[in-house]
C-alpha cells in the first residue's frame, strides 16, 4: 500500500463525494423548505443523463449536452412540481413518499418509452479525456480532476446564492417559516417552484457528468437516491453545509472503506475471505457511520430541527 | 415502435380472450422492465422468431414481466402454472430468480427450459429431469475466459466480480482453468457504478492482465472508467458485457476486448446465418446472446414437440435430451445433467462501420460439459 495509492483513492472519494453534493443539495433544499419528500429526485438524475447523451448525439458536443441537460431536467423539475407536487405539501410524508414513488415509475417507463431499452452511449469530451501526472507521481483521470473543480464551483455558486441574493434570504426565511414569508408578501408558490427547478438542475448536472463516466440507463437513479439520502441525514435534513460535508463523508468512507478493509481482514485472515468479508463489510461502511452520527446528534451534523 | 408494441399487446390480449385452440402452452417469465429489460426483450424475440418460423399455430406463448424481482417471478409461475395451465415455463434471465421458480415448477410436474440463468445449484444436487438449461451452465464462460487466460501465457491476472452468489461462482470458474498467479481478487458492490478505487488497485497491483465479471450496466461503467484511466492492460471477460446491446453504449472503449462467449454472430454455420439475418429483418437490430438462446430454446422446444407429445412426460423429455435441432451455436448435446456440451470461444471487440460487434477469435474449449455432472443424481 504505496502512499500515492492512498491519495489517488482520497481524490476517488472526493470525487464521487462532491457529485453526491449535487443531488443531495437539490434534496436537502426541497425537503428544508418545502418539507417535502422527494424520491423522485434520482428520476430527475436520469433525465438529466438522458437529455445530455441525446444532445450530445445529436451535435457531437459535450458543453451542449450539459446545457440540455441543465434545461431538460429543470423543465421536468418545475413541471412536476407545477402538476403533482404541488398538492403534495399539506399532506403528511406518507402521501409525498406515495405520490413521488408513483413519479419514479412515470419517469422510468416514460424514459424507455422515449429512448427505448438499452443503454444510451455519452462519452467524455477528447479534451478531457485519458489521464494526468499529477505533483507526487499520481497518474489521475482528468476528467474526474475536472469533476472535482466543476463540483466545487457549484457548491461556491450555491452557497453564494443562499447567502449573498434577495433569493437566498427567501429560501432561507422559508426554511424556518414559510407562513410568514406568504404574509410578507413573496409569492410562496413561484419560490417553490424555482426552487423544486434549481434541485431538478442539480440533480440533472451530476446525471449528465457522471453519465459519461458510468452507464446512461433506466433506473440509474435509484442507487444514488439512496446514497442521497443517507447523506442528507447525516448532514442534517435542510442543511446545504450539512449536505456538503455529509456528501464528502460519505463518499470518502465509501471508497476508502471499500479498498482498506479487505486489506485490513487480510492482516489476520486467509486473502479470500478477507476479500469478501471486507467487501461486505465496506457496502455497510456508510450505513454505520450513519448509525454513529444519529447516536452522537440525533438531528445530523448540522440539522436545526428534531 | 411504441405503437407496435401496443398493437402487439392488444392482440396478444385478444388471442388470450379467444377460447384456447392451442395444444401446447408456454409460459414466458423473462424481464421486460426496469434496468435489465434489454435482455428480457432479446430473448422474448429470438424466442418468438422461431416460433413464427415453424409456422404452427397450435403454440400459445403466454408472456409476462418479472420487473427482475423474484417475488414477482414466483407469483407469476404461481399464475401460470395454477390458472393458465401452461405446459412448460422458460425465459428467466437471472439465476436468483431461477432459484425462486425452477424447483417449485419442476416439482409440480411442468417442464422447466433455461434461456439463460444455469445457478450451480440446479445443475448438480438440484438436477431435476424437467429441467434443461439450453444456454449454459453459469460457470462456462468464466471457465472459458480462464482457459483462454492460460492460452494467451497471462501469468498475473487482477479479478474482480460483485459480491453476490454469480460474481463467486464467477472468480471461481476462472480460477478453475487459469495457472497463472492472481495479482489481486476484488469484490465489488452490486450494482456499483464508480470503479475508480478499484482501477487505481489495478493499477498499482503489478498485474499483466486483467479479468472482470460485471454484467450490464456495471460493465459499462467499468470500460468506459477503465479506458479513461491510462491503465491498458489486456482485458478479458465474459460476454456479458460485450452484448450486442450494450457495446453501442460503451463506444471505442471495449475496442479490442477479448470476451468468452459460446455464441457470436459471425459464427460459420447455415442455422446461425439465417438467424442472423432474419433477426435483423424482423426487429431491425443485431441479435444479441439471449436472442440467440431463446431462438435456440424454442428451436430445441419445437424438435421435441415433433416427436412426442408433451403430455407423455418420459418421451417428450427423452425427445428434449436428444436435443435433435440445428442449434445457432453450431454442435449441440446435453450432458448427462440436462447442461449443453459445447463450445466455448474467445472474441474480440471490433467496429464494423459504425456498428461495435464482435468476432471469433479462437476456441477456449472444446466441447466443454460443466463441473457438476457427477454431483446430479437424476
Amino acid at each position: 500500500m504505496t502512499t500515492t495509492l492512498i491519495l489517488e483513492q482520497i481524490l476517488n472519494g472526493l470525487q464521487s463525494g462532491i457529485m453526491l453534493f449535487l443531488m443531495a443539495a437539490g434534496l436537502t433544499l426541497i425537503f428544508g423548505v418545502m418539507g417535502l419528500i422527494n424520491l423522485a429526485h434520482g428520476s430527475l438524475y436520469m433525465v438529466g443523463a438522458f437529455c445530455a447523451a441525446a444532445a450530445a448525439a445529436a451535435t457531437g458536443s459535450f458543453a451542449l449536452g450539459l446545457v440540455a441537460a441543465l434545461a431538460g431536467a429543470s423543465a421536468a423539475g418545475a413541471l412536476i412540481e407545477l402538476v403533482v407536487i404541488r398538492r403534495l405539501y399539506d399532506r403528511d410524508h406518507l402521501d409525498q413518499v406515495l405520490a413521488t414513488f408513483a413519479l419514479i415509475l412515470v419517469f422510468s417507463e416514460g424514459t424507455r418509452w422515449v429512448f427505448g431499452s438499452f443503454p444510451l452511449y455519452l462519452d467524455v469530451p477528447d479534451a478531457l479525456s485519458g489521464p494526468v501526472t499529477l505533483p507526487g507521481g499520481i497518474e489521475y483521470p482528468l476528467y474526474r480532476l475536472t469533476l472535482i473543480l466543476a463540483g466545487l464551483a457549484v457548491a461556491a455558486g450555491l452557497f453564494w446564492l443562499i447567502a449573498r441574493t434577495r433569493i437566498g434570504v427567501q429560501i432561507r426565511a422559508g426554511e424556518n417559516d414559510r407562513e410568514m414569508i406568504a404574509a410578507l408578501g413573496v409569492d410562496i408558490d413561484r419560490l417553490y417552484t424555482f426552487i423544486f427547478a434549481l434541485g431538478a438542475a442539480l440533480a440533472g448536472l451530476a446525471g449528465a457528468l457522471v453519465g459519461a463516466i458510468q452507464s446512461v440507463q433506466v433506473g440509474m437513479g435509484e442507487p444514488v437516491l439512496i446514497l442521497a439520502f443517507v447523506t442528507i441525514v447525516i448532514g442534517g435534513i435542510g442543511s446545504i453545509k450539512g449536505a456538503l460535508v455529509g456528501a464528502l463523508l460519505v463518499g470518502l468512507t465509501d471508497t476508502l472503506g471499500s479498498v482498506f478493509l479487505p486489506e485490513l481482514f487480510k492482516l489476520f485472515m486467509a486473502p479470500a475471505a478477507a476479500t469478501q468479508t471486507g467487501a461486505s463489510l465496506s457496502s455497510m461502511a456508510i450505513y454505520i457511520l450513519m448509525a454513529v452520527v444519529l447516536v452522537w446528534r440525533p438531528t445530523g451534523l448540522f440539522g436545526a430541527r428534531a | 415502435m411504441s405503437l407496435k408494441t401496443l398493437t402487439m399487446g392488444g392482440l396478444l390480449c385478444a388471442a388470450l380472450a379467444l377460447p384456447a385452440a392451442a395444444e401446447v402452452k408456454v409460459g414466458m417469465i423473462t424481464t421486460l422492465s426496469g434496468g435489465g429489460a434489454s435482455l428480457g426483450i432479446d430473448t422474448r424475440d429470438g424466442f418468438m422468431l422461431a416460433i413464427e418460423q415453424s409456422g404452427r399455430t397450435d403454440i400459445e406463448v403466454v408472456i409476462e414481466d418479472d420487473q427482475r424481482k423474484p417475488d414477482v417471478a414466483v407469483q407469476l409461475a404461481d399464475k401460470m402454472i395454477q390458472s393458465e395451465k401452461v405446459d412448460l415455463l422458460t425465459g428467466i434471465v437471472w439465476s436468483n430468480l431461477a432459484m425462486a421458480v425452477v424447483p417449485s415448477a419442476t416439482a409440480q410436474g411442468k417442464f422447466y427450459l433455461s434461456t439463460n440463468a444455469a445457478p450451480a445449484q440446479l445443475a448438480g444436487r438440484g438436477c431435476n429431469a424437467r429441467y434443461f438449461s439450453v444456454s449454459y451452465q453459469n460457470d462456462n464462460l468464466h471457465e472459458g475466459a480462464g482457459a483462454y487466460a492460460t492460452q494467451a501465457g497471462f501469468k498475473n491476472t487482477f479479478i474482480l466480480a460483485p459480491n453476490y452468489p454469480a460474481g463467486q461462482d464467477s472468480l471461481t470458474g476462472f480460477k478453475r482453468f487459469y495457472e497463472g498467479d492472481l495479482a489481486g481478487e476484488v469484490y465489488t458492490k452490486l450494482g456499483q457504478t464508480d470503479y475508480a478505487a478499484e482501477i487505481a488497485q489495478i493499477r498499482a497491483s503489478g498485474a499483466d492482465s486483467v479479468f472482470f465479471f460485471l454484467p450490464g450496466g456495471m460493465g459499462i461503467s467499468f470500460l468506459k472508467q477503465y479506458a479513461d484511466s491510462g491503465v491498458d492492460l489486456p482485458l478479458v471477460g465474459p460476454a456479458f458485457s460485450f452484448d450486442q446491446g450494450i457495446l453501442q453504449a460503451v463506444g471505442d472503449a471495449a475496442l479490442g476486448v477479448k470476451n468468452s462467449s459460446t455464441w457470436s454472430k459471425d459464427l460459420d454455420n447455415a442455422a446461425n446465418a439465417a438467424f442472423v439475418e432474419a433477426f435483423q429483418a424482423k426487429y431491425d437490430r443485431l441479435p444479441s446472446i439471449y436472442a440467440a438462446q431463446g431462438y435456440d430454446t424454442a428451436n430445441l422446444m419445437l424438435s421435441a414437440l415433433d416427436k412426442a407429445d408433451i403430455s407423455d412426460e418420459a418421451g417428450f423429455g427423452a425427445a428434449l435430451k436428444a436435443a435433435e435441432f440445428d442449434s445457432v451455436r453450431g454442435e449441440f448435446s446435453f450432458a448427462a445433467n440436462n447442461h449443453p456440451i459445447q463450445n466455448v470461444y474467445v472474441r474480440e471487440v471490433i467496429k464494423e462501420g459504425d456498428i461495435y460487434t464482435n468476432k471469433i477469435v479462437a476456441t477456449a474449449m472444446e466441447d466443454r460439459a460443466n463441473a457438476y455432472v457427477d454431483d446430479c443424481k437424476m
